[in-house]
């Protein structure tokens, strides 16, 4: 490949990226957010409380993606609710990923025995501590890997902001194809191998952690 | 169901002494859905006495320890611990279910050690043992700290401070769970079959510990176990159980030697 092609589209693929990974570490965040939360309510033992949690999974869930986006961007406005469009889409993809992401979280806590309830009933913590200092630690450790899964998944799904206006690496490339249109082997090839990249460091993170927090228990 | 506490003469064990009972269960029964494992249990439990539950499986011996941590809600009749009510609370001159904050500090009083251990596994041993005395009773790291090593110490363990649960043997194991029961400093505790997970050559070494704790005599224990020596060496009082009822009890010389019913007789004999 020519380099100094490669010293052109370098600018813009790289703002693209830049936007790309702040879509998606927002988008993430909100949506492990909303997955311990409305996971740990599925489980409450309040009615309304797993009810609510248990709409919102339906809810955003079943929904298009693409459809929900195009609905916060452009029709909240006419309620009177104005999102920027990186707003717009992180709230999107928060609540559309955390929705998956509440079903792994149930479900791993779900899977700790139940042994290990009785033992922290039997010493007398309270529910929140049983929860957040015995049971939930060892979800966790069950959660990451369908939890990484799903981040990659929400990384690739981030190419759809392109459609609302904001400038990621997927709206870059297809800028530079006007552009290069006799290079467009090379230039999704980049493309590709930087999603891959990115997809990549999740994994990592999602290793290490997983790592660090079973210590000692294999 | 009855729902008053009803006043019975405090019966007369093993010397006569007429202390108020840690432990009371009265008419208590237990249903899982159609089925009425227990049916209709009295028993008392004098503070510090020892009591051995003996009986075929599927008895009902495991509820009624689980009824007394608060694991399981009996069906109807009521359950006292040091005086008060466990499962119930006074609302207005009538007995209603008790609140999480009635049975949060009831529980102070009672700890229970499991079949399978339950250590949790994400944490070193101290901290399976220091995590309770920090955030139930609110001790300082160095006082939970100092408490958790004397308890280890008792059980033969303070060199496995900083290994993880999952490095023990199954007798080490629950060597720790007895520790982290202990510490908390019940009034009466549950042990449900504590070897019954163990592999023969471990049973020993947590039997051992259990009978040195015996010893120091303050706390009731209630022993749910299959192991008849153990029972006959370390109980004041066996309760011998069946198809959801008690059956028999007397001191162990008496019940092993001179067992009086046919279900008790032919349970000995199977036994041994």
């Amino acid at each position: 490949m020519n380099p100094s092609l490669w010293m052109e589209w370098a600018p813009l693929l790289w703002k693209g990226l830049v936007t790309t990974v702040q879509v998606a570490l927002l988008s993430g965040v909100v949506a492990l957010f909303l997955a311990v939360l409305t996971g740990i309510c599925r489980l409450s033992k309040y009615k309304l409380i797993r009810g609510i949690a248990y709409v919102y999974v339906m809810l955003f869930r079943g929904v298009s993606l693409l459809v929900l986006l195009f609905w916060v961007y452009f029709s909240l406005p006419a309620l009177g609710i104005e999102f920027s469009a990186i707003s717009a889409a992180v709230l999107a993809f928060g609540l559309n990923y955390g929705a998956f992401g509440s079903e792994i979280v149930r479900s791993s806590i779900l899977a700790v025995p139940k042994g290990q309830w009785e033992a922290a009933l039997a010493l007398n913590l309270t529910p929140a501590q049983r929860m957040f200092r015995i049971i939930l630690p060892q979800a966790v450790v069950r959660m990451l890997p369908p939890i990484n899964n799903l981040m990659i998944e929400l990384l690739k799904a981030t190419s759809l902001v392109s459609f609302i206006t904001l400038a990621d690496l997927t709206f870059q490339s297809q800028i530079l194809r006007g552009q290069f249109f006799g290079n467009t082997i090379e230039l999704f090839t980049i493309v590709l191998i930087l999603y891959f990249i990115l997809s990549s460091c999740i994994t990592l993170v999602a290793r290490l952690l997983e790592r660090k927090l079973s210590a000692g228990r294999m | 169901m009855s729902t008053t506490v009803q006043e019975r003469e405090p019966h007369a064990v093993s010397g006569g002494e007429t202390a108020l009972p840690i432990v009371k269960y009265n008419d208590v029964k237990k249903s899982f859905g159609d089925l009425e494992v227990l049916h209709g249990i009295n028993l008392e439990m004098r503070p510090g006495e020892k009591i051995a539950i003996i009986g075929p499986s599927g008895s009902g011996k495991t509820t009624l320890g689980r009824m007394l941590m608060t694991l399981e809600e009996p069906t109807s009749g009521t359950i006292e611990v040091d005086g008060e009510l466990l499962w119930h609370m006074e609302r207005g001159g009538k007995l209603v279910r008790a609140s999480e904050a009635h049975l949060h500090r009831m529980r102070t009083k009672i700890g229970m050690v499991f079949q399978h251990f339950n250590l949790f596994p994400h944490m070193k041993v101290i901290r399976n043992v220091t995590e309770a005395p920090r955030k139930v009773l609110g001790l300082s790291k160095e006082e939970a700290h100092e408490r958790a090593v004397e308890m280890l110490r008792k059980v033969g363990l303070e060199d496995k401070l900083d290994v993880y649960p999952s490095k023990l043997s199954g007798g080490q194991k629950q060597r720790v769970a007895i520790a982290r029961a202990l510490v908390m400093r019940p009034k009466v505790m549950v042990f449900d079959e504590v070897t019954s997970a163990l592999d023969p050559e471990l049973v020993g070494e947590v039997l051992e510990v259990i009978k040195e704790i015996a010893l120091e005599g303050e706390m009731a224990m209630m022993l749910i176990t299959h192991e008849m020596d153990f029972a006959r060496e370390v109980a004041d009082r066996v309760i011998f159980g069946a198809d959801g009822l008690i059956v028999e009890e007397g001191p162990p010389s008496e019940l092993f030697e001179n067992p009086e019913s046919e279900r008790l007789q032919s349970f000995l004999r199977r036994m041994n």
